[in-house]
C-alpha cells in the first residue's frame, strides 16, 4: 500500500496556496489577452491592459496579484489504497494553508466566528471537499476565493416548469447584478440540478475547470455558449465601466434531480480565477 | 488619454472641477480604511466620541492590504468593493470627507450624500493589487491597529491611478458607459 508523509501533503499545500496568489494560470491569461484585443471601450481596454501589466509585477516580485488572498477552497481526492502514514489528513491540508499563508506573506481573511468576527490569523480553516475514488492517489485542487465576487453569487430553487428558460434568466441575472463589484470579467460557474447544496458545490468546482474546455453534453455546452453571449452583450464590461467583456467564460455542471426539483447554482469568480491542482 | 494629477487634501472647489469619466494620478496623503473600522468609526460617533482622522477635504481608501514582505512598507493594496461601507460613508460625508476610492456600484443613498457634500467617488482596477502597491511611498498605522489588515492606515501615494465613477454632480460611470455597449 502507498503511504504518504503528512510533512508532503503540509509543504505541497504552502507551495500551492502561494503559487495560486501569484501566479496567473495559462487559460486565464490568454484568455484575458483575447478580451484586451476585442474589447471595444476605451476605458475597458485600459483597465484590462492595467490587469495584464499587474500579472507581471506580481510574477517579478513575487507579491500577490490581488490583496484578497481569498478563502481557501479544497477539492481532494482521495484514493482509497492510499494512506497516511503519520497524522491526520485534515490537520495536514490545513497546516498547508497555515504554513503557506504565513511564508508567502498572504492576507490573512478568515473570521472565527460569523457573528464574532475575530480574525484567526493564519487564513485557517479552509473550506475542504473530500471525495473518496479508487486508487492510490492523492489529488489536490485549491481555488483561492476572494469575496468581491463570492458575495455576488446567487442560488435559487427554480420548478422544474421553468426549464431552461428559467436557469438562462436567473444567471443573467445573477452576473448583471454582481459584475460591477466582481472584478469583472469575470468567470462564471454553474451548477444545475442535484439538491440545494449539490448544486452549489457543482457551481464551484465548475469554475475550477479550464476555460477552453466545454461541457461535453450539447445541450449544456450549447447553454454555456448562450450564456457567455448573453452575457456579454449586457454591455457591463471590465470593472464595470462599459465594454464588450463582461465575462470570460461560463461554466456548466449538471447532476440528476428530483421530480419537483431545478435547483441553480451560479458561482461568480472574478477575472483572476486562482486554480492550482496538484497530484501526489 | 488626458490624466489630472490631483493633489491631496482636496477643497470642494478641486473636487468639483472633477467630472465622471476623467483620468485621475492621485498624490499626496490618502487614509485606508474598510468594513470593520467604519462599524468602529460609526460606533464612535454614536457615542460622541471623536474620529481617529479628521477627514475634512481627504479621500478614504478602500482597502486591506496584504502583509509586507521583509524589506518592503506594504503587500499587495488593490481596492475592495466600496458598496459594503454604504452603511456608514453618509456620515462620514457629513463629517467633511472628501472623497473615496474603490471599486463597485455606490447605493443611491451615498450618491445623494455626496451630492449634498460635494464628493467625488474614484474607481481603480479590482485585483491590481501588485501594481497600485509601487504608488504607495509610505506606511503609518493612525487607529485601529488590531483590526490588522483593518486598521485605519495613513499612507502616502504618488500617481496613484484611478478613474472618476461618480461626480459631485451625481453623474455615474456604471450607468452613462454600460448604455453604449449594451445590445
Amino acid at each position: 500500500m502507498k503511504t504518504i508523509q503528512t510533512k508532503k501533503i503540509i509543504d505541497t499545500v504552502a507551495e500551492m496556496c502561494i503559487e495560486a496568489n501569484t501566479f496567473l494560470s495559462e487559460d486565464m491569461l490568454e484568455s484575458l489577452r483575447t478580451a484586451e484585443s476585442s474589447e471595444e471601450s476605451e476605458n475597458g481596454k485600459e483597465i484590462l491592459k492595467t490587469m495584464l501589466d499587474n500579472f507581471e509585477v506580481a510574477k517579478r516580485r513575487t507579491i500577490p496579484i490581488c490583496q484578497d488572498t481569498g478563502m481557501v477552497v479544497m477539492f481532494v481526492s482521495f484514493g482509497q489504497d492510499l494512506m497516511i502514514a503519520d497524522g491526520s489528513l485534515e490537520d495536514a491540508l490545513q497546516a498547508g494553508v497555515a504554513k503557506g499563508y504565513e511564508e508567502g506573506y498572504l492576507r490573512k481573511s478568515v473570521v472565527a466566528d460569523p457573528f464574532i468576527r475575530t480574525n484567526t490569523n493564519n487564513n485557517t480553516p479552509a473550506v475542504i471537499h473530500y471525495k473518496v475514488v479508487p486508487g492510490d492517489q492523492l489529488k489536490i485542487k485549491i481555488l483561492p476565493k476572494g469575496f468581491g465576487s463570492e458575495n455576488t453569487s446567487a442560488l435559487k430553487m427554480l420548478k422544474p416548469s421553468d426549464g431552461m428558460a428559467g436557469v438562462r434568466d436567473f444567471v443573467i441575472k445573477t452576473v448583471e447584478a454582481g459584475s460591477p463589484n466582481a472584478c469583472a470579467p469575470i468567470v462564471v460557474g454553474v451548477g444545475v440540478g442535484g439538491t440545494m447544496e449539490k448544486a452549489a458545490l457543482m457551481a464551484k468546482e465548475a469554475l475550477g475547470r479550464p476555460l477552453w474546455m466545454r461541457n461535453p453534453l450539447d445541450h449544456v455546452a450549447a447553454l454555456e455558449d448562450y450564456l457567455l453571449e448573453a452575457c456579454n452583450n449586457l454591455g457591463i464590461g471590465p470593472m464595470g465601466l462599459g465594454g464588450v467583456n463582461t465575462v470570460l467564460g461560463v461554466n456548466v455542471e449538471v447532476f440528476p434531480t428530483h421530480i419537483a426539483g431545478l435547483p441553480v447554482a451560479v458561482n461568480i469568480s472574478c477575472y483572476v480565477n486562482r486554480h492550482v491542482e496538484r497530484e501526489l | 488619454m488626458t490624466v489630472i494629477n490631483i493633489k491631496t487634501p482636496m477643497s470642494k472647489e478641486d473636487r468639483k472641477k472633477l467630472k465622471a469619466g476623467d483620468h485621475v494620478q492621485i498624490s499626496g496623503t490618502i487614509y485606508t480604511g474598510r468594513d470593520a473600522a467604519h462599524k468602529r468609526m460609526i460606533e464612535a460617533l454614536k457615542k460622541g466620541s471623536p474620529l481617529p482622522v479628521d477627514f475634512t477635504d481627504q479621500l478614504i481608501y478602500y482597502v486591506g492590504p496584504s502583509p509586507a514582505k521583509p524589506g518592503e512598507i506594504i503587500g499587495s493594496a488593490g481596492p475592495t468593493t466600496s458598496g459594503r461601507m454604504d452603511a456608514y460613508t453618509p456620515e462620514l460625508l457629513e463629517k467633511g470627507l472628501g472623497g473615496m476610492i474603490g471599486k463597485g456600484n455606490r447605493s443611491e443613498k451615498v450618491i445623494n450624500s455626496m451630492m449634498n457634500h460635494v464628493a467625488v467617488y474614484f474607481g481603480c482596477v479590482g485585483g491590481a493589487g501588485a501594481l497600485l502597491q509601487s504608488c504607495i511611498k509610505s506606511v503609518e498605522i493612525l487607529a485601529y491597529e488590531d483590526l490588522g489588515t483593518e486598521a485605519i492606515r495613513k499612507i502616502e501615494v504618488e500617481n496613484f491611478p484611478a478613474i472618476v465613477v461618480i461626480d459631485t454632480q451625481g453623474n455615474n460611470l456604471y450607468e452613462t458607459e454600460r448604455k453604449k455597449y449594451l445590445k
